[in-house]
């Protein structure tokens, strides 16, 4: 499979926008120099948020006329940071940077059977997997779950296109997901081993996931996922850094991300993947006033629940109780030598 | 991915680019071990060639996710390829099984993994759009493992474009010149030829009758009809098969026995082998056999043939080198075309179209 993992910026400019479900804004955009996007490709954007340039990734639903018509879904998260409120204030004509496709999410060739599992907005990364596997006459499932009908983008036209290849659980009309059921489906199946799992949603559902395949001794390369660090445990809320070994303390805004408030302080801290996967900007965490939010697929279950560390780009401090608006913000202390 | 430039389209292109959504013979199976990786570089990707457990061939982007790393100077540990480096594992898919220092693999760790058919002793590699990739595209050259013919080949590495080794076999009137001592005779430049073609195949046919046998036909004639002596039907039916194997049938008859009507039983048969996988713009990988379907039996038939066609394959190989060397010292000279060249010139029609379904230009970039 191709791999497209280098990041070059070019401009792309805004066809146009509508809303395919409550919450979720459709853009489609045509970059200035034109690639074919491979299923699994997200973009990367350089957007001004409130002053500071900040990047963020948001997955190519679909790749029309060799890359010239790249659609992305993006849904208004009230507990973003900033992105997803400014994405929907694009309109057509606007000009945006942003990167080529970017591929770290690539659909594999020649597995017996797939299964894809998205969960609510997570669908944007699965659409042209599920495309691709219908045109290759594979074996797959496609798993929508989300809360309500109403947010649920593309749900209608998916269940058009995949007929009975698509299985929709919603959360209000008491048809759940249920993640043992589903994982223990597969274990049994024939195929077991030969199954491969393509899943992109909430941290929460991804992780159970995950601890379901591993308990069913289903193999780890066989699951594949893509997380942007966009979801926790609890909604995003302000909460306090301290920084002993430098006297400081930052305050950490629900629009932002530690890594982002610590290096608009000025604070030097080392990072590279930005969404929660390669581990370098882990640090010690030395006290916490609250619970970890730690949105990370780094750190292993058991790392996280010894709140030793945690990984500065997508992890946040939350009071994990709903208390009082007057209530102290969480706060974390961490060794930054 | 190569940056192409687009300079003018024509025909002849001096320097021919290379279709990717096609089947490139990367090996000899033999070449491909569960011992150690193999690293080679196919339509200008580098790869590391490997047998997991079950003996399936993999073929692997040649550089650990990590920092790049060759892999195939790493180990073959079962199911699993390892970096030489850090230690990363793969599994034939490409994907990461194990990281150090740390207890989660980083779910982006993925090497490109390239689709593989192993087919009459080779092993065949898509480095294109892996959905396209139909093992029964792969080009025919049952030759290769027909318990009716019997031979081997070799692979030469040749310093030059890929379709100046088609065009070289797809007209054998240079064997005149260049193969003097062995196959070489006027009546090549002298007898008539015919070119059909269709989508993705072009065959040229040559018959020469009534001829003395050169030097090569004459030993396998006395191969197979001790003592032979007297003229011959001598023909050269060259089939081209997208996107670069030629399997030329050649053979000579005791003349007037009938061969030219289908009755070969008078004479020697041989089937030229070739199948050519562009390394880069400028390099190919050039695998070739020589198989006979007579006296089967005799493996030192199969090793002399072998050496015979290795002798006139290295006279080739000078030209070819020679030729690139030309090309790149002449860069504002166009290439001209002879009546001789109308097989090579539908090669490279079929080539062309191939490469703008793929969006690409038919010159590759300039050095």
């Amino acid at each position: 499979m191709a791999v497209n993992t280098q990041t070059w910026w070019q401009q792309g400019r805004v066809l146009e926008t509508d809303d395919p479900a409550e919450g979720v804004r459709r853009v489609v955009l045509a970059p200035d120099r034109p690639v074919h996007a491979a299923p699994g490709t997200h973009v990367d954007l350089r957007l001004d948020l409130s002053g500071h340039v900040r990047k963020r990734s948001y997955s190519i639903v679909r790749s029309e006329d060799g890359g010239r018509r790249l659609t992305l879904g993006v849904q208004l998260a009230p507990t973003s940071r900033g992105g997803s409120r400014h994405m929907h204030g694009l309109e057509a004509g606007d000009v945006v940077e942003m990167t080529g496709p970017v591929q770290s999410f690539p659909l594999g060739v020649g597995a017996d059977r797939y299964v894809l599992v998205a969960g609510g907005i997570g669908i944007t990364a699965l659409v042209a997997m599920a495309d691709t596997l219908r045109r290759r006459g594979a074996d797959y499932t496609l798993v929508l779950a989300g809360r309500r009908r109403a947010v649920m983008a593309y749900l209608d036209e998916l269940v058009d296109t995949h007929g009975d290849r698509v299985r929709v659980f919603v959360d209000d009309e008491d048809v759940r997901l249920d993640v043992e059921t589903l994982v223990g489906e597969i274990a049994g199946s024939s195929a077991a081993a030969r199954t491969e799992m393509y899943m992109c949603g909430p941290i929460r559902l991804m992780d159970a996931i995950r601890r379901a395949w591993v308990a069913h001794e289903l193999p780890e390369p066989n699951l594949r996922f893509e997380t942007f660090g966009s979801s926790g445990g609890w909604a995003a809320e302000d909460f306090v850094v301290h920084l002993p070994q430098l006297d400081r303390s930052v305050r950490v805004g629900k629009d932002s991300s530690m890594l982002d408030a610590l290096e608009d302080a000025g604070v030097d801290v080392m990072w590279d993947c930005r969404k929660g996967e390669c581990g370098i900007c882990q640090v010690k965490v030395l006290d916490v006033s609250g619970r970890i939010d730690h949105r990370d697929v780094f750190l292993s279950q058991q790392q996280k629940e010894t709140y030793a560390s945690l990984c500065l780009c997508v992890a946040r401090a939350a009071r994990g109780e709903p208390g009082p608006s007057s209530a102290e913000p969480a706060a974390v202390t961490l060794h930054l030598p | 991915m190569t940056v192409l430039d687009s300079p003018p389209i024509t025909a002849a292109s001096k320097i021919f680019n290379f279709p990717r959504n096609a089947w490139y013979v990367a090996a000899w199976d033999h070449e491909v071990t569960a011992k150690q990786p193999l690293a080679r570089t196919i339509a200008d990707r580098p790869l590391a060639l490997w047998r997991n457990s079950d003996g399936r061939a993999v073929a692997m982007a040649d550089a650990c996710w990590h920092r790049l790393a060759p892999l195939s100077k790493g180990k073959v540990l079962g199911d699993e390829i390892q970096c030489p480096y850090h230690g990363l594992r793969y599994n034939s898919a490409g994907r990461c099984t194990s990281m150090p220092a740390q207890e989660t693999i980083n779910p982006s760790a993925i090497v490109p993994s390239y689709p593989v058919v192993e087919r009459y002793r080779y092993v065949w590699v898509w480095v294109g759009d892996p959905d396209l990739a139909d093992p029964s595209s792969v080009p025919d050259m049952h030759q290769m493992d027909s318990p009716e013919w019997a031979g081997d080949g070799e692979t030469i590495y040749a310093p030059c474009n890929y379709q100046l080794v088609l065009d070289n076999l797809m007209d054998l009137t240079h064997e005149e010149f260049v193969h003097s001592s062995s196959i070489g005779q006027d009546e090549l430049s002298e007898a008539e030829f015919e070119v059909s073609h269709s989508d993705r195949e072009v065959t040229v046919t040559r018959w020469m009758r009534d001829i003395d046998a050169p030097p090569f036909w004459l030993k396998n004639m006395r191969d197979k009809f001790p003592g032979f002596s007297g003229k011959v039907d001598r023909w050269q039916i060259i089939h081209f098969e997208a996107p670069s194997t030629i399997r030329i049938d050649v053979g000579v008859a005791k003349a007037g026995t009938g061969a030219p009507e289908g009755d070969r039983s008078q004479g020697v048969n041989g089937f030229v082998m070739n199948t050519i996988t562009p390394e880069t713009a400028r390099t190919s990988h050039y695998f070739w056999a020589f198989m006979r379907n007579y006296r089967l039996e005799s493996q030192t038939i199969t090793t002399q043939l072998r050496q015979g066609v290795h002798g006139v394959f290295g006279e080739d190989e000078d030209m070819l080198a020679a030729q690139q060397r030309a090309i790149d010292a002449n860069p504002e000279h166009e290439f001209y075309s002879l009546n001789i060249d109308a097989g090579g010139m539908w090669v490279r029609r079929i080539l062309d179209r191939m490469l703008q379904a793929e969006g690409l230009p038919a010159a590759a970039a300039a050095k």
